[in-house]
């Protein structure tokens, strides 16, 4: 469904991204995992067309999008969220998230209808009437997914959905999105909740100083030596694996 | 179509003027580059300096450039109070709010002023404002000349305050970074009105220059606060160097373009200048954005 | 659905029942100039208030639909109304194109608001040096009173008559708000990016704004015209109008659609009682309208309006639990 071929990102003499592809297949959760400063929120805001890329392409259902603004996108059925929660402040939550099903309903009945269900759908339907600056960081969070929701993407693009949530607020969100892939919609998440991860994907893409260095199950990804000395400095799966030979 | 010395004449008068203006962008600029806000009311601040500068004058027998200092302290101190007092904490911080404050001061200004002075438009004489000075065959005029030295002083010594003195490098480190300064102890509010006492101090400096060469009435800032824009944007917003640089520009701009298309539309070349820099290249011409 | 327009309704009908309670010629006179100003603070309030883009520089519209009405009557002969229509209509094409300039420049904020400036200042100045406009001498409509010359006899009529426009400015802000684009506006003035990222053309949005925006400040600007029948450049292009819009649609409270109306009464209300207590003191009643706008800023940033709410809801939320103790 989304192909990225060889994005390379660069700000004057900063490489922020260097021949990063990726592919997410319909109908699945794939993450995007790597160390803090990777390059993550780069390649997202490429994808979803926020910025246009020093080199690549990014295809979509078969589709070249390498230039197409964001809100064509939009309509064509990708929808981002922002690792930085960006709420209409002014609002409150029901508007917030109509301004999402204005994208596919343009009576304002229909997408306020629409923007009430995916409330519910997220757990945020008690709260429609709250404005949107008074919510929790748990509920912004699920603003920011419900409006995403609301344009019926194809495509989901979560950035950090979970970062900055306690684990109990985790484990009420994992089960949110399970059922909107179990819906059809195809998934791609940056997380640095491993945990999640583990649960949720089917398929992960490590990204490290700009380069996929790289990917497969989640269970076999964590393992390779590469991304421990990615996350954690060179020497460091060595060092695991003779702690863990030594424990045995 | 006109001879050398006329076209000579012009460009050095409109130098000799573009380094007041470059003044009075000065003051706009330094605000711009450390609060990031545009100063609507600085145009108004102009013309409360002009009439300070008038009343010393005319009341009190002071000459314009003797009253220089005293002004330059009264208006710090004004500009201070405005920014402390009422600019500050009117706008809650938001840069919107601040667009619209700093309009509402710039017309109650204004609007005193003319409750106080009405329409008229007043000039002061000195003994001095007919002299000219002979370079070759140019004629210049005197007042025009010491103004030109007295803004060059000015914007020598602002640049000395910021890069040598502990206030100046408070005032760089405010513009720089907010937060890490407040975190080091800089009293950013504090910074911010200092800050915009200096702009309102320049503008004293410029209103004592400029009584000798022209007139005051309640609307006059105005005129001056958008060539002060344009200056301050096409020098690029925040930057010392480009309002000077900006600053001769437009004098000279203005200068020819009143030789050549007559006065009325002279003005027209400035803000068209203005406008063609903000749609294609906003960061300005000479400065980058600070 | 019928309900949302009620408010408007009510005080539509309480402004045209003024001339049936009030018949001395300043107070009439004072109604329709509010109006006028209501009408073009409207249009300020469309994009400003509602979308969050600040023009100082609404002179350049309201200008335009003035001289366009003003030159095809005068110089062309052609019928009032007519003129009128014409006259919105490069209104809205000016604002669409100084829109579609700045907007796409990528121009917010204080840039926006010193551009839009510098653009009404243009047009001031060329309005006040070529010919078809009556340069710097004006441009004076010829008294001819008949409804089809937008002239009437009593100032009734023409209260009218402004009134109806000022209705009519009512209720497309008030579908504007209920509609698709209107969410996408405030949208807009929230959170541009979040809006793209939602599917809102971020610029078609801006430059649909700016076009009724526009085409209702040039309404006014019509209705002016034929009211007063003179113009001169620093009357239709003046700074002044930019900020009369502004100020009327900050101080009502910006992005409500009753915002402008009750700003502007507020306001003019405002400026009257501080002249009749200074006297003839020229620029008193701007210096109040400054203060005024700080004030509003400062402690009331939903305006007159705003602040009445607030006071409403404070008090119903009051009694009920009063009762209860």
């Amino acid at each position: 469904m989304l192909d990225v071929q060889d994005i390379t990102m660069r700000f004057g003499g900063l490489v922020a991204v260097s021949g990063a592809s990726l592919s997410v297949p319909k109908g699945a959760i794939v993450g995007l995992i790597g160390p803090n400063g990777a390059g993550k929120t780069t390649l997202f805001t490429i994808i979803a067309g926020f910025q246009a890329p020093s080199a690549g392409r990014v295809a979509f259902g078969g589709q070249d999008i390498t230039g197409k603004p964001a809100h064509i996108r939009a309509r064509l059925g990708i929808a981002r969220t922002f690792q930085i929660v960006q709420p209409f402040a002014g609002l409150n939550v029901r508007e917030n998230i109509a301004v999402g099903a204005y994208l596919r309903h343009a009576r304002r009945a229909d997408a306020h209808a629409r923007a009430e269900e995916v409330a519910r759908r997220v757990g945020l339907g008690v709260d429609l009437d709250k404005p949107a600056a008074s919510l929790t960081v748990a509920g912004r969070k699920r603003l920011e997914l419900a409006r995403a929701l609301a344009t019926e993407p194809l495509l989901l693009l979560l950035d950090e959905v979970l970062a900055g949530l306690n684990p109990s607020e985790i484990r009420d969100i994992i089960p949110v999105i399970q059922a909107i892939r179990d819906d059809g919609v195809t998934i791609l998440m940056i997380e640095h909740v491993m945990q999640a991860v583990m649960n949720l994907c089917s398929h992960v893409h490590v990204l490290a100083r700009g380069r996929m260095i790289a990917q497969g199950a989640p269970r076999d990804v964590c393992a390779d030596p590469a991304v421990i000395e990615a996350y954690l400095g060179k020497g460091a799966a060595g060092r695991i694996e003779a702690g863990e030979a030594s424990d045995a | 179509m006109y001879s050398l010395p006329i076209v000579l004449e012009a460009t050095l008068n409109g130098l000799l003027t573009g380094a007041i203006y470059a003044l009075v962008a000065l003051g706009l600029t330094l605000v711009y580059g450390v609060l990031h806000i545009i100063n609507f009311a600085h145009g108004a601040f102009l013309t409360a300096a002009m009439f300070a500068v008038w009343m010393a004058v005319t009341f009190l027998g002071v000459d314009p450039y003797v009253a220089i200092p005293f002004l330059t302290i009264v208006f710090f101190a004004i500009g201070y109070g405005a920014q402390r007092f009422v600019i500050g904490p009117a706008s809650h911080g938001d840069d919107g709010n601040i667009l619209l404050v700093t309009l509402g001061l710039s017309i109650v200004i204004e609007n005193i002023l003319l409750a106080v002075f009405r329409a008229d438009t007043r000039t002061i004489t000195t003994d001095y404002a007919f002299e000219v000075v002979e370079i070759g065959p140019l004629l210049i005029s005197q007042a025009r000349l010491y103004g030109f030295l007295a803004a060059v002083v000015v914007s020598g010594l602002l640049w000395g305050l910021l890069t040598r003195t502990d206030t100046g490098k408070a005032i760089r480190a405010v513009a720089k970074e907010k937060l890490g300064a407040s975190l080091v102890g800089i009293d950013v509010r504090h910074i911010y009105a200092v800050t915009f006492g200096l702009g309102c101090a320049t503008l004293a400096v410029a209103a004592c220059l400029l009584m000798p060469i022209f007139y005051v009435n309640p609307r006059v800032g105005q005129a001056f606060v958008l060539v002060a824009f344009t200056i301050v944007v096409l020098g690029g917003m925040g930057s010392i160097p480009g309002a000077l640089a900006g600053g001769l520009f437009i004098g000279v701009v203005e200068s020819l373009t009143g030789l050549f298309f007559g006065d009325s539309l002279g003005q027209i070349g400035i803000f068209i200048i203005f406008i063609l820099v903000l749609l294609l290249r906003p960061s300005g011409l000479f400065g980058a954005r600070a | 659905m019928m309900r949302t327009y009620l408010p408007i309704l009510a005080i539509v009908g309480l402004i045209a029942a003024i001339p049936f309670a009030v018949t001395s010629n300043t107070a009439l006179n004072f109604v329709v100039f509010v109006l006028i100003i209501a009408l073009g603070a409207q249009g300020w309030n469309l994009l400003g208030g509602v979308g969050g883009q600040f023009s100082f520089g609404h002179a350049a519209f309201f200008g335009t639909g003035a001289y366009v009405s003003a030159i095809l009557q005068v110089r062309y002969g052609l019928n009032a109304w007519i003129a009128m229509a014409a006259g919105i209509l490069l209104g809205a094409a000016v604002a669409w194109g100084i829109g579609f300039l700045s907007f796409r420049a990528g121009l917010r904020g204080s840039y926006f608001a010193l551009v839009t400036l510098a653009f009404a200042e243009v047009l001031r100045i060329l309005a006040n040096a070529v010919p078809i406009t009556g340069g710097a001498a004006g441009l004076l409509l010829k008294l001819d009173i008949g409804v089809l010359n937008l002239q009437f006899a009593s100032r009734a009529a023409f209260l009218w008559l402004a009134l109806g426009c000022v209705a009519a400015g009512l209720v497309l802000c008030r579908w504007i708000m209920d509609s698709r684009f209107g969410a996408q506006l405030v949208a807009v003035r929230e959170n541009e990016d979040a809006a793209r990222a939602l599917g809102v053309d971020v610029l078609a949005v801006k430059l649909k704004a700016i076009t009724v925006s526009g085409a209702l400040t040039a309404a006014a600007g019509c209705l002016y015209l034929q009211y007063f029948l003179y113009l001169d450049a620093n009357i239709a292009y003046g700074v002044w109008i930019s900020i009369e819009v502004l100020l009327a649609a900050m101080v009502g409270g910006r992005g409500l659609v009753l915002g402008p109306l009750v700003g502007a009464f507020t306001l003019h209300g405002l400026g009257d009682l501080t002249k009749q207590f200074a006297g003839g003191i020229p620029g008193i009643d701007l210096a109040a309208y400054g203060t005024v706008l700080i004030l509003v800023v400062a402690f009331a940033p939903g305006g007159v309006l705003g602040l009445l709410t607030r006071l409403w809801t404070r008090r119903a939320a009051a009694q009920p639990a009063g009762g209860r103790a």
